[in-house]
């Protein structure tokens, strides 16, 4: 008896994954689908109840206000996708403006030398951050919280201790103190309309990271650490190194946070920062990212950003009370999380 | 489910009960209504058209100061017909944008406060290139006036301190304890600096976590069980001094409990003499005049100060005024 394999017949399935699905498909089935409804919401809302808010001005301000945030919401976005968290990201802001501020004035250095060393250190905390993760036990939860207090320590320390007061001195007489204006806090003119340059910033870090998630191996690997880290180990993805450079990821954006703050105020306050790493976290949970991991797109997370910044701002337009604000805010996460998690659960379902 | 309606409708009924029978006949919601009934009440003063005016501040959330400060505001805003709005934040880059936001809106007037004033500089400068005129509060006496503001209203933080200073030599102290409670706060280092020029004793500051009454209560009791040779506490914010005097009682420390500003607690320790003296800066004041000077400036082209500030401190308070402002405290305007 010898069988041979049956051949094909013509009209049997082909291979599930190889199936051709719509564009409209694709798109109810990705992770940011939900802000981007939401988002559309918040802004028809504000647009019938503030008649100010969509002005050309009003619209650079909610913009820029977007940008300060969406610049970390995207590699935090990246982190949460990697399944880890990084609580210090609120003062790192806050460190990177102060090393480079500190750095040329007490060396009496071109500032650019200033901003290149705050690059080095802030991917130092960076690199720290995901070594005590990657070879430790504890949860990045745990570990990143010890970096958050030990920088808001030393952000004062260091200050008081090199400046004498809690703020830094000033260094916009310092040379190279304009060109690096330009390129981090610069205003762009368009039809205008003044537009801040973290808009630039934050539109490239967008575009940067969604071709690293969908069209490099890298991306691959983010997505099976945050899935399962073992058995992403186990199928070689490299574990270690992809959270460390995601931790790296998070730093750099401090650092280009940090070096706009410093441009654009040129005086550096020590004690700011605190509470931002949840900001930039909840940006990242309404654009769709899964706390747990796995899933995300930096798209939801500047979407999230967007809506973030619609919202802080919009309540100023529509002339509401403030008091309110933080309530306006927890409301608005709920429903984005639980649209999100609606969306999801449909186009799993239509599969 | 009829078992549950059952006990909601005996626990409305216990507590409704309870309510009606139990009265009380000093304090509460009906003492708060007769007094509101004796402050100022509000109707236009003036047929000028409804301008807008935006306050921004770098004040954090509930705090009690600024809630004086904004119903001086409001006060004037009523009786100027002005469409008054306040908005706050604490991080500078926040507050920048909150100004840009009020420019966008093309409000007639801005008040402005200058914690952080070189991250304000481009704000401020933006609404004075939209002809929007600008008003600064509280901090920034230095910066005002090169910023282009109208002029400032508030107490000079430095002058604030060494009036300390001052009563601290009158009443023969020799070593004293400034207690800061927000880390980061110009302002705050002015007055303790302040409090070292004209003091003779030694002063030493200690950094408190302002948003955390028990962590302000253990560090302050505990410099007072080690050092026992201070006697003098001078908090800067007038919800710590009472936080103080607990501090103080635990660590069986004789020191003197100073402080800045006012609340209805300070005034009625000061005048049971729980505490020595406060520094009063008269929030409500800073309020009341911003609003009114921009509107004067809108009407008639006025402007106060002759290019300097316009001061509304430091006033000291003693045991003697303190029972006068009890009632105003109670109402929320000293």
């Amino acid at each position: 008896m010898s069988t041979t394999a049956p051949a094909p017949s013509p009209g049997t399935k082909a291979d599930e994954r190889l199936l051709k699905t719509s564009p409209l498909r694709k798109f109810m089935g990705r992770p940011e689908l939900g802000s981007v409804v939401g988002a559309i919401a918040v802004f028809v809302f504000f647009a019938i109840f503030a008649d100010s808010f969509v002005r050309a001005g009003s619209l650079s301000t909610v913009l820029y206000a977007s940008s300060t945030i969406g610049i970390m919401a995207v590699p935090v976005a990246l982190l949460m996708i990697g399944g880890e968290f990084d609580l210090s990201a609120g003062v790192m802001v806050t460190s990177s403006a102060l090393i480079s501020s500190m750095f040329s004035y007490q060396m009496t250095a071109n500032v650019w030398v200033g901003v290149f060393v705050s690059l080095l250190v802030t991917l130092a905390i960076g690199v720290f951050n995901g070594v005590m993760l990657t070879r430790t036990d504890p949860p990045s939860f745990i570990i990143t919280l010890g970096t958050f207090l030990m920088l808001t320590g030393m952000n004062l320390g260091f200050t008081k201790l090199i400046s004498g007061t809690v703020s830094t001195k000033s260094i916009s007489d310092m040379e190279g103190f304009s060109s690096a204006k330009d390129v981090f806090a610069s205003t762009l003119t368009i039809g205008g309309v003044d537009f801040k340059i973290t808009i630039l910033w934050w539109l490239a870090l967008v575009a940067i990271a969604t071709w690293i998630l969908l069209r490099t191996r890298v991306g691959n690997w983010i997505y099976a650490v945050g899935g399962g880290e073992e058995a992403a180990r186990a199928v070689g993805v490299p574990v270690d190194k992809t959270k460390i450079g995601l931790y790296m990821g998070v730093a750099f954006g401090a650092w280009i946070s940090g070096q706009h703050l410093l441009f654009s105020f040129d005086v550096v306050q020590s004690g700011e920062g605190v509470g931002n790493e949840l900001i930039y976290i909840i940006a990242a949970v309404i654009g769709g990212c899964l706390i747990t991991g796995g899933y995300g797109s930096a798209v939801g997370a500047a979407v999230g950003a967007l809506i973030f910044g619609m919202v802080s701002k919009g309540i100023v337009f529509a002339e509401w009370n403030p008091d309110w604000f933080k309530f306006f805010l927890g409301v608005m996460l709920l429903l984005a999380t639980l649209l999100n998690h609606w969306v999801r659960k449909r186009a799993e379902a239509t599969k | 489910m009829a078992r549950t309606r059952t006990w909601v409708s005996i626990a409305l009924a216990g507590a409704l009960g309870v309510s009606l029978a139990g009265c009380s006949s000093t304090g509460g919601k009906r003492a708060e209504d007769a007094r509101k009934a004796a402050a100022a009440q509000g109707r236009a003063a003036v047929n000028t058209p409804k301008w807008t005016f935006a306050m921004i501040t770098h004040a954090g959330e509930g705090d009690t100061f600024w809630d004086i400060v904004q119903s001086g505001a409001k006060q004037a805003a009523v009786k100027d017909n002005i469409n008054f709005l306040y908005s706050h934040s604490g991080e500078a880059q926040q507050q920048a944008q909150l100004v840009d936001a009020a420019v966008d809106k093309q409000v007639d007037g801005i008040i402005v406060t200058l914690a952080k004033p070189d991250a304000m500089k481009a704000a401020v400068a933006r609404a004075e290139k939209a002809g929007i005129p600008v008003i600064t509060v509280n901090s920034g006496s230095e910066e005002s006036k090169a910023f282009g503001a109208l002029t400032h209203i508030g107490q000079d933080e430095t002058v604030a301190g060494e009036a300390v200073g001052d009563e601290l030599n009158k009443r023969g102290r020799k070593k004293a304890l400034c207690v800061l409670h927000e880390q980061g706060n110009v302002g705050h280092e002015q007055r303790c600096a302040g409090i070292k020029n004209t003091f003779h004793g030694t002063v030493q500051n200690l950094y408190v976590q302002g948003t955390s009454m028990p962590d302000v209560q253990a560090s302050i009791g505990a410099k007072l069980q080690a050092d026992t040779s201070i006697d003098s506490v001078v908090t800067l914010g007038a919800p710590f001094a009472d936080t103080a005097v607990k501090a103080k009682q635990d660590a069986g420390s004789k020191a003197e409990i100073d402080t800045f500003d006012l609340n209805e607690k300070v005034a009625g320790e000061l005048k049971s003499g729980t505490l020595g003296f406060a520094v009063d800066q008269q929030p409500y004041l800073q309020g009341y005049e911003a609003v009114d000077l921009l509107w004067l400036y809108k009407y008639n082209d006025d402007v106060l100060g002759g290019g300097k500030p316009v001061l509304t401190g430091p006033q000291i308070i003693t045991k003697d005024q303190a029972g006068a402002l009890l009632e105003y405290t109670k109402r929320g305007t000293r």
